[in-house]
Parts: structure tokens; C-alpha cells; sequence
């Protein structure tokens, strides 16, 4: 019991809550075409990036920061924040792992990723971003003897020119929401996955991401190529330092599968959700979107999402192809001050298209909880089948779960199924496990990881266990 | 439009005998509405029906006067046969006829509140239209423990004499404790091309028992909104019944107060569109005290290009604890032009709840028609006895016998 206890306070505070001092180059701060220019120049980036850059943020000028959504927030200063910030140590790209900051290695072993190979994680190739940089990238000699480019993204543009041209902006085009062309102006650094035909990706690709210095926006871009016939399992993880301002996390992440391709992306969202008065945090507006081009691909996002003081996301799925899938499954859990605005959209354009979403969300203390969503199936996609279902817990009387569905069905061969429940845990379920000796915090436990078991079962196995436990550690102190 | 607005505003207050301030006011509310225009899509209540094109593409521009000092014949041949009831007949938007000559004269008043306006929560623009260029405004009261012994029919007809392309309507109701009333509205139009803006204000008290049928079955080229607001005491029940065919197009919106405790709100609608319709129904259930429940079924058959649009709401306060909400759409698309669009919402603020809801939409089970053309009928017979069978079960939700008959008898419906 001692033990237990010792872990759960432990727990109770945010473990991955520390910073690391380490010197740093940024950029002015503010927002102009100058600090574009500083960033794609001390990136070494060929003039279509720049121009690509300069595109977007000509638009971002004119587009008004959206007010639609249920979290408010206080106006978010865009000249005021860091667009650019990196290790010192990372100006001149270390070589081999062996050259890297030992204070950046110290950070990733915390934080319980282990970056030289040698400490394998269950043979997972990993990628770690440091606010603005890429670190380190893991088993990359192993993944490109199978042809597999997994690497940041700035270097991407320097070797694999051809490809990020073709298509980077793709999904999310320069001329997208104030959020999505703010990251396609600023974005620094993200990892850039390539599996080409044919190929099945032998291991977990995974991206590590850290904010840790103050006042930095971390804007990074992700984009996943799957090739005809290829497969890849991608991990996303997140954490960040305990601060009393908020800080601006907003992410563009593009996948593409083409022919008989498949993605499959999992999340654990654990940014510093602040503090139990709702004071700092991450404000996490990001924009996920896959593209099923081909016939017979699909694209399954999975995420958890525990941390960050306002969540704001809808990872989406167009469905081009013939016969192309798409997935959502989503756990969401707000406690103390967070605030989620969360769901998906599903494009059905292509024939034979089938979805499914399955999004749980779970609200305690004095939090808000917002499932959004959109099916829509358009006239052309024949014979195409949705399932939806959305189910919500509220725990205390001060939290609140939303639900905000929108379906459009233009096909008359097309199925839709919504389903939507809010309630919460029984007395009859407590007083069930309580009478076989479980005391109310392993009850609740369990009853939640039940309610939470089919998005689960989605995530990798080491996920699984980390998200199991992240679950029973966000609601620490809900109950009662 | 302005001019036009501005033009007929002065006309028709010219006739009206309102004291300086009532000018005022309803000077103020032409204003409001001439600074918002008609809602479009821009707005999220009307993100899936744009009216302000809708009223564009249909009608053109609008015109508002209508002279209210002539009276308008009043057409017998649309009373409904076969069921005692009491009337209340608008042609061409002027009140012609108000007729209760089955109830006791004294548990019955008719006040004219034309001076009032309306406030409402959740309302958009056309409030202000509405309050604008409403004439006549009567507030009908049922007072204490009276039961109205038979239904009333309100009878929304215009014919080819109608001054204007706009009509706007407002009655109030209250329901006094532990009273009843059964109310049906009867749309029934032989002009083209017009725009109907309706009010409804009830008030029901405690134990009251309200049953509205809005029943807009005949075949006719107007647009129509009708907005309805219900604010419930303790212990009353609110049954609203929605039959959507008729027009070309129509929005129903329902706005139900849950004050009380044990207040109950039921909404059922039928949508059976044709052509080029575009109906849609949209209700906001708040459940402001504990123990209150609300009950909303939809369904939908959409023939040719027709589009529907259900957007359910079920608002549940921190205070109020035990609410039973759930809400449930469906929708058969026949034909690959039509449209279904839904938006079922819930915000809950209270954790002690039961709230759930639904929608589904798709094409006729082809299963269901081979087991019936199996059994020896043809593929229409078995089409119609499916769609039958499933728009029946939304009008046995009907709790009155006499009018569940009548609605049957009017759609066609067959047990």
C-alpha cells in the first residue's frame, strides 16, 4: 500500500513537469516576414520553401483567428511569441549520437525515451523534437536498407526534394485555417516519413515532441507518404514543462496513402495540462488531416489525449479512393480547468467508402469536454457506410460533456449510424466492485479503463500500457 | 430591400393606432432587422438552409405593407369535416374569425396585446421582422382547471388577394394551472410565392397540458418559418407534433423551458418531402430544473431532391440533475438526389443524467422488400407498406386519439 500510495503521488503532480536549462539560439521575437526569412535561412532551405512560406503567411494576414469553438481563450499576442528556437549545440548537426548535448540525452532518458540504440525500446526507430529541432532519429541505418526514409522534415527538403515538393501542402494547402497556415508559415521542424511500394514497415515509427523553452510557440509539420501497397504504424508522444503562461502548440500533420496503402497513427497526448486553478498549460490547436488517394487504402487515427490546458482538434480523413477506410478512435479526458474541443471529419468522396469513430470522452473537477464531428457523404460516394459512436462520463457536478455531431448524407445508397450517450458511473457499479473488495479509486479505475477498453485495444502495445496508466493518473483525485 | 422595408413600415403604422412609444419601439426592431438582413448560412442556426437565398431564389424581393383595414372572405370549404372544433382563422395573415362555441365563454379571455413585443433567447432577426410589422396580437388565456372540451383549430390560409409577400403572425398563449388544450395549426394556401414569419408564445402553468399539431400537408410554393416558444411550470406537459410536407419551404423551430420540476417536453416530426423541398426542424429542449424529461423523434422520407435538416438540441443546466433526455432521427433517402442533414447536439452540464440520441439515415432495406415481395407483393406495394410502417410509428406517438385519426386520415396513412 506504502508503495502504491508513494507512486500515486508521485503521479499526482506532472512528472514530466521539468525543464531543461540548456542555451539556446531563437529568433526575434514576433511574427514578420523577416523572422520567416531567419528561419528558412538558418535551415538552409532551397527559395520554393520560402516562397511556400511567404505564400502562407501572406494569407495568415488576412484570415481572422476563428471564434467558433466551445473552449475560450484570452487573445493569443502573435508578436510576442518565439518562432524559432533550437539547442545551441544543434547549430552544427551532430554527426552520431555520440556528439549530442549529454543534457538533451539526460532530458529524452526522463522522460523515459531512450535514444541510444543500444537501450532498444522493443525495436521502436524514434524521432525527438526539441522545441523548434529535430535531435536525434533512431535505426536509421535498419529502416533505409528497406528503402524507408524516416527523418526530420528540414532534412527532407535538403535530400528528398522531389517528394516534399510533390507533396507537402497536399492535404493541408497553404490557403487552409488561421492555425494551419500560421504552422505552414513558421513551421520548424517535424519528421518526414517515406515507405515505399510494396514495403511494410518492420517497427514503430515514433516522433517524440518537447516544448522547453518559455514563451516558444512549437510549430511542427509532420508528413506521411505511403507508398502503393505499403503499411506503417506511426507513434506520436508529447510533453512539456510546467510554466505559468500558456503556451502555443499548433501542429500540421499530413498523411497520404496511396493504392492499397495503409497509416496507422496513434497519439498519447500528455501536454502540461496546468495547474489544478487552471493556471499555464498548452494551448494544443492542431491540425491532422490524411488523404486516402488510392483505391482500397486507410488511414486509422487513434489518440489519447490527457494533457494541455485547451485541446482543439478534428484529425480528419478525406476519403478519395474507391474502397478506401477511414478510422477514428479517441479517448479524451479532461480534469481540474482543461478544456477539450475534439472529434473528427470523415469525407466520403470515393465509392465504397466505409468509417467508423468511436470517441470516448471522459470530464472530472471543473472541466469541459466538447465531442465535434462531421460525416459527410457525398453524392458521388455510392454505397459508402458510417458508424459513429460517441459516448461521454461525467465525473462531479461542476464539469460538463458536449456533444455536436454534424451529418450531411447526400447518397441514397449510404448508411449513416450516429449514437451518442452521456452519463455517468452508476452507484450500482461502484457498490458492485466495492463489494468484492476494491476501494473507490481502483473501482472508478477500472470501470473507466472498461469504458475507455475499444479505443484501447487500438493503440501498440507499449502505448496500450503507458495510455492505461496515463487514464488512471489524469483522474487522480476526481473521485470522491 | 431597405427602401422597401422603410416604405412599408410607414404605411402600415399609418393605419395602426399605437401611442408614440409602441412606434417607437417597433421603429427600433425594423432597425435591428435592417442591420441583419435575413439569416444565412454564415450564421450556425441556419448553416444548413440558407434563407436569405432560399427567399431570394423563391420569391425575389419582398414586400411587407399589407392593409389590414378590409376584411377577407373567409373559405368554409377548408374546415376539417367530421371533428367539433373551435377556430381561429387567419387569411391573407388578418384575423377573420375567432370562434370558441364549444367552451364556456368565462373560462376563456381573449386580451389584445398587440403593444407587447417578443423577447425571446435563441431567437435570430426575423423576431424583429416580426415585431416590426406585426398588427394584431392577441394573448388567449385558458384559465384555471379548465379543460377545453374540444380542439382548436387555427387555420393559416392566404389566397390570390394578398397585399403583401411577407405575412407576419404572433399569437400568446397561456395555460393557467392544471388547464388543457389541444391546438392544431391547419396551413392551407392558395397564393404563391409568399413568406409566412410566425410566433408562438405559450405559458404553461403548473399541471397545464399543452398538444400543438402544426400540420402543413397541402401542396403549395410558400416559404414558412414558425418559431415556438414553450416555458413549462412545474408538473407540465408539452407535446409538439410536426408534420412537414406541404411547403416549398419550412422551417419549424420548437424553443421548450423545462422551469419546472417534472416538466416533460415531447417533440415528434414527420418530414415527407418531395421536388425541390427543403424542410427543416429545429429544437432546443432546456432542461433548467431537476427531474425533467424530454422526448424528440424525428423521421424522414425524402423522395427526389427534397432535403431535410434536423437540428436537436437538449441543454442540460448544472442544476438540473436526473434529466431523462433523448432524441432520436432517422431518415430514408429514396431517391439519389435527396439530402439528409443532421446536427444532434447535447450540452451537459450536470453529471447526474441519463442523455442519449440517435440519427441514422440510409436507403430502404432491400432485405425488408424482398421478404414482402416474397410473400406475393409487388415491389411498390412492399415499398409503400415500409415507408407506412415507419412514418406510423412517429403519429402513434400522437396521445389523442381524435386527432391521431384525423393526421392519419390526412397523410393517408393505413393500419
Amino acid at each position: 500500500m506504502d508503495n502504491r500510495q508513494k507512486e500515486i503521488n508521485n503521479l499526482k503532480d506532472y512528472k514530466y513537469g521539468f525543464s531543461t536549462d540548456i542555451e539556446n539560439i531563437q529568433a526575434p521575437k514576433g511574427l514578420n516576414e523577416d523572422v520567416i526569412k531567419f528561419i528558412s535561412n538558418i535551415k538552409k532551405e532551397p527559395a520554393w520553401m520560402l516562397e511556400f512560406r511567404l505564400k502562407a503567411f501572406e494569407r495568415f494576414k488576412v484570415l481572422k483567428e476563428p471564434d467558433w469553438q466551445k473552449p475560450k481563450f484570452p487573445k493569443i499576442d502573435y508578436q510576442d511569441l518565439y518562432y524559432y528556437s533550437a539547442p545551441k549545440s544543434m547549430k552544427d548537426k551532430p554527426k552520431s549520437l555520440d556528439e549530442l548535448d549529454p543534457k538533451l540525452l539526460e532530458t529524452y532518458k526522463k522522460l523515459g525515451i531512450p535514444l541510444q540504440e543500444q537501450a532498444r525500446l522493443n525495436g521502436i526507430a524514434v524521432d525527438a523534437v526539441f522545441d523548434s529541432v529535430s535531435v536525434a532519429t533512431t535505426f536509421k541505418d535498419e529502416l533505409t536498407k528497406q528503402g524507408i526514409i524516416f527523418c526530420p522534415i528540414s532534412e527532407a527538403i535538403q535530400n528528398h526534394p522531389e517528394l516534399v515538393k510533390k507533396y507537402l501542402g497536399s492535404v493541408i494547402p497553404t490557403s487552409d485555417h488561421f492555425f494551419a497556415t500560421l504552422n505552414s508559415a513558421v513551421f520548424t521542424d517535424g519528421s518526414f516519413v517515406y515507405i515505399p511500394e510494396g514495403v511494410r514497415c518492420p517497427m514503430e515509427l515514433s516522433t517524440y515532441f518537447r516544448i522547453n523553452a518559455s514563451n516558444t510557440g512549437q510549430f511542427e509539420r509532420t508528413l506521411i507518404i505511403a507508398d502503393k501497397g505499403s503499411y506503417v504504424s506511426y507513434l506520436e508522444g508529447c510533453t512539456a514543462p510546467m510554466r505559468d503562461e500558456n503556451q502555443l502548440h499548433a501542429a500540421n500533420v499530413e498523411l497520404i496513402a496511396l493504392d492499397d496503402a495503409e497509416i496507422k497513427y496513434s497519439t498519447v497526448q500528455n501536454w502540461y495540462p496546468g495547474d489544478k486553478d487552471g493556471k499555464g498549460g498548452i494551448y494544443n490547436f492542431v491540425t491532422k488531416r490524411g488523404l486516402c488517394k488510392g483505391k482500397n487504402s486507410k488511414i486509422s487515427w487513434t489518440q489519447v489525449e490527457t494533457g494541455s490546458a485547451i485541446t482543439w482538434k478534428y484529425p480528419s480523413c478525406i476519403l478519395k479512393g474507391d474502397n478506401s477506410v477511414g478510422e477514428f478512435y479517441s479517448i479524451a479526458i479532461t480534469n481540474n480547468h482543461q478544456k477539450a474541443d475534439t472529434g473528427t471529419k470523415m469525407i466520403h468522396l470515393g465509392k465504397n467508402t466505409k468509417s467508423k469513430i468511436i470517441s470516448k470522452g471522459i470530464s472530472a473537477g471543473s472541466s469541459d469536454m466538447t465531442y465535434r464531428g462531421l460525416v459527410d457523404i457525398s453524392s458521388k460516394a455510392k454505397n459508402s457506410t458510417n458508424y459513429t459512436q460517441c459516448d461521454s462520463l461525467l465525473m462531479g457536478s461542476k464539469c460538463g460533456a458536449h456533444t455536436v455531431p454534424y451529418i450531411k448524407n447526400k447518397n441514397s445508397e449510404s448508411n449513416i449510424a450516429h449514437e451518442a450517450t452521456t452519463s455517468k458511473i452508476s452507484e450500482e457499479q461502484l457498490h458492485y466492485c466495492q463489494q468484492r473488495g476494491l476501494n473507490p479509486e481502483e473501482a472508478v479505475g477500472l470501470i473507466v479503463n472498461g469504458f475507455c477498453k475499444e479505443v484501447l485495444q487500438q493503440l501498440p502495445m507499449e502505448f496500450a500500457v503507458e495510455a492505461q496508466k496515463l487514464v488512471g493518473i489524469s483522474l487522480e483525485g476526481s473521485v470522491g | 430591400m431597405k427602401e422597401q422595408l422603410q416604405k412599408d413600415f410607414d404605411n402600415s403604422i399609418k393605419n395602426l393606432s399605437l401611442s408614440q412609444k409602441d412606434i417607437e419601439i417597433k421603429k427600433f426592431c425594423l432597425e435591428n432587422f435592417i442591420d441583419k438582413g435575413f439569416p444565412n448560412r454564415k450564421e450556425e442556426d441556419w448553416k444548413f438552409s440558407d434563407l436569405n437565398q432560399i427567399i431570394k431564389n423563391n420569391i425575389g424581393e419582398l414586400s411587407f405593407y399589407n392593409d389590414q383595414t378590409s376584411t377577407n372572405k373567409v373559405d368554409t370549404s377548408v374546415f376539417v369535416d367530421g371533428l367539433e372544433h373551435n377556430k381561429i382563422v387567419f387569411v391573407n395573415g388578418r384575423i377573420e374569425k375567432i370562434d370558441f362555441e364549444y367552451e364556456k365563454k368565462d373560462q376563456i379571455e381573449i386580451i389584445d396585446q398587440s403593444e407587447t413585443i417578443n423577447e425571446f433567447k435563441n431567437s435570430n432577426s426575423l423576431s424583429d421582422l416580426n415585431n416590426a410589422f406585426t398588427n394584431k396580437c392577441f394573448k388567449i388565456l385558458v384559465k384555471k382547471g379548465y379543460q377545453l372540451a374540444k380542439p382548436l383549430i387555427i387555420y393559416h390560409t392566404t389566397n390570390s388577394k394578398i397585399w403583401s409577400k411577407n405575412i407576419n403572425l404572433r399569437l400568446n398563449f397561456e395555460l393557467d394551472k392544471d388547464s388543457l388544450l389541444r391546438l392544431i395549426d391547419l396551413f392551407n394556401d392558395t397564393s404563391e410565392k409568399n413568406f409566412l414569419n410566425i410566433f408562438y408564445n405559450f405559458q404553461l402553468k403548473e399541471n397545464a397540458v399543452l398538444k400543438n399539431y402544426k400540420v402543413d400537408k397541402f401542396e403549395n410554393k410558400n416559404i414558412k418559418y414558425s418559431f415556438n416558444n414553450i416555458d413549462q411550470d412545474k408538473n407540465s406537459i408539452s407535446e409538439t407534433f410536426i408534420l412537414s410536407s406541404g411547403s416549398n419551404f419550412f422551417k419549424n423551430e420548437i424553443n421548450c423551458n423545462l422551469n419546472g420540476v417534472y416538466a416533460s417536453a415531447f417533440v415528434n416530426g414527420v418530414f415527407s418531402l418531395n421536388n425541390h423541398k427543403h424542410h427543416e426542424i429545429r429544437s432546443i429542449v432546456n432542461h433548467l430544473t431537476e427531474n425533467t424529461k424530454s422526448y424528440q423523434l424525428i423521421k424522414s422520407v425524402l423522395d427526389d431532391s427534397s432535403k431535410a435538416v434536423y437540428q436537436g438540441k437538449i441543454f442540460v443546466n448544472s442544476d438540473a440533475q436526473k434529466t431523462d433526455g433523448y432524441q432520436l432521427s432517422r431518415a430514408i433517402l429514396l431517391n439519389k438526389e435527396s439530402e439528409f442533414n443532421a446536427k444532434p447536439e447535447l450540452e451537459i452540464y450536470a453529471d447526474d443524467v441519463k442523455c442519449s440520441h440517435g440519427s441514422a439515415s440510409g436507403s430502404l432495406n432491400e432485405d425488408s422488400i424482398f421478404y414482402l415481395m416474397s410473400r406475393g407483393l409487388s415491389y411498390q406495394q412492399s415499398r409503400e407498406l415500409l415507408i407506412n410502417g415507419f412514418l406510423l410509428d412517429v403519429v402513434e406517438k400522437i396521445t389523442d386519439s381524435e386527432i391521431k385519426n384525423l393526421i392519419k386520415n390526412m397523410i393517408g396513412i393505413k393500419e
